[in-house]
């Protein structure tokens, strides 16, 4: 699959009254579907996600869109299949440079469980 | 008396475990201080508004910056503190089970446990709440203030409580828009000086409003709102609709008492401090006797309440140790039940002293 242009980071809160201007952090790359993200060394991939726009991170097994809730790990809306394992939260995972990041369906499945090698 | 050389094991690294640890460490008693997350501080590094109570309390500072102090003073201590470290079990023997890094496995025997494993926000459902953009108040403010990511551009805050009012605060602050804060009861929850914060913002404040329902296809593109008559019910043709893509809920939060259950200590409802929690005496102990309670899982309260819980316990664990004989324990713990009766008092304040010494009474009748 030949990848899709870069995903922006729009929503990146870079100057701030009582926290200051945005500090500057190694970049590391990761991949969301076909499409590369530039994350912040050491944020939890949601995070990366959300400051480039992704919308929707899973579907339930009826097709129902799905986000975050809690943000903090205790209520597995933002689960990801994550370098082929699926149910990571991805609010609590931080990225990891090349890290594969992909919306699952249902409970999702694990990489090479249908013949693919989960990439 | 012998000093106990297992370690005292707290749980949960925010403001009332930090506390707790840094007390035990001060005394001289091994301690080993544990937390699912990779950072230590718990929700304070969240909290960019300045706190409030007296000078002694830290009145005026910012909650990130008492966090700051604290690891610091955590870390000059020496305090062993065990990061990416989930306690998933602990039986009335005080056998802790943890697993490190997702991967380790492990079991150690603890003299003392002090549980600092705070709350759990609540949620409300109505129609479309599952929609992208519907997300608890806390999960906004941990992606601004900690990721620096705005979730949304327009929102609507449901909860006018201190996180509600403060939140929506905060997200204007990093650059959103604010729609509304809305409020079921007949009057505005949180303390003046963060509501007329948000109200000089030119936020509308509605109170005896509930959200409907929310609409959109991918996400949230409206909210359904209407006024409530004295029972919480929706009053037909008082419906109005608002463009936002962002819906926070600050409803409240839930002591988080799965490990207390696990070990056995008893609970009781306290509905004005969050729900189910394990029932305390003045020095934290629950009822199972070397098991204590502090800060949000004790009682739904602030951060600076909780740091003094934190406190009392880690002094008491470290006398019943050995480590601090009985009137060094009274002269440690008479400076922090001052500081902590002090945050008890006013309007706000006056409500959780009572309902904090019914669990007291609770405690003195159940398990004496």
């Amino acid at each position: 699959m030949k990848p899709g242009p870069e995903l922006p980071a729009v929503n990146r809160v870079t100057r701030h009254a009582v926290l200051g201007d945005l500090e500057p952090l190694r970049e590391v790359t990761i991949w969301f579907e076909d499409r590369a993200v530039k994350a912040r060394e050491g944020e939890p991939i949601l995070s990366a996600l959300i400051a480039s726009g992704v919308g929707i991170l899973r579907y339930t097994k009826n097709g129902s869109p799905r986000r975050m809730f809690c943000g903090i790990g205790r209520c597995t809306d933002c689960v990801m299949s994550v370098d082929g394992v699926p149910g990571v939260r991805t609010c609590v995972t931080a990225v990891r440079d090349g890290m594969r990041v992909e919306r699952q369906e249902g409970v999702g499945r694990w990489a090479g469980e249908d013949g693919r090698d989960g990439a | 008396m012998e000093r106990d050389t297992r370690p005292a094991v707290v749980v949960g690294a925010g403001p009332a475990g930090l506390c707790a640890a840094i007390e035990l460490k001060r005394a001289g008693a091994p301690v080993l201080l544990m937390d699912e997350n990779a950072k230590p501080g718990g929700q304070l590094f969240k909290q960019i508004h300045k706190f409030f109570g007296s000078q002694e309390h830290r009145a005026g500072v910012r909650g990130i910056e008492i966090g700051k102090d604290l690891l610091r003073e955590s870390l000059d201590l020496g305090i062993d503190v065990r990061l990416d470290t989930e306690v998933v079990g602990l039986d009335p023997n005080l056998k802790v089970w943890a697993v490190e890094g997702r991967r380790r496995s492990y079991t150690l025997d603890a003299s003392r446990v002090i549980l600092a494993t705070g709350a759990t926000e609540n949620a409300v459902p109505f129609p479309g709440w599952t929609l992208p953009g519907v997300m608890t108040a806390g999960c906004a403010q941990t992606l601004i203030n900690v990721h620096r990511v705005l979730p949304g551009k327009r929102i609507l805050m449901v909860g006018s409580g201190n996180v509600g009012v403060i939140v929506a605060y905060q997200l204007i602050q990093a650059g959103a828009e604010v729609a509304a804060v809305i409020e079921a009861a007949p009057a505005l929850g949180g303390y003046g000086v963060h509501t007329a914060k948000v109200r000089r913002a030119g936020v509308p404040m509605l109170v005896r409003t509930t959200i409907v329902r929310a609409e959109g296809n991918e996400g949230v593109e409206r909210a359904v709102i209407s006024e409530v008559d004295g029972k919480f019910k929706p009053l037909a043709g008082t419906e109005r609709t608002l463009d936002v893509d962002t819906i926070c809920l600050a409803v409240g939060l839930t002591p988080s008492i799965e490990l207390a259950s696990l070990a056995g200590c008893r609970t009781f409802f306290v509905p004005e401090l969050g729900g189910h929690m394990p029932l305390h005496d003045e020095f934290m102990r629950s009822s199972v006797p070397a098991v204590y309670v502090v800060g949000d899982i004790a009682g739904v309260e602030e951060a600076s309440t909780a740091m003094e819980e934190g406190r009392l316990a880690g002094i008491h664990a470290a006398f019943s140790m050995g480590y601090l004989d009985s009137g060094e324990m009274e002269r440690r713990t008479a400076d922090t039940r001052r500081r902590l009766r002090a945050l008890r008092q006013g309007v706000f304040g006056a409500k959780r002293f009572t309902a904090k010494e019914r669990i007291l009474a609770e405690k003195e009748k159940e398990c004496p």
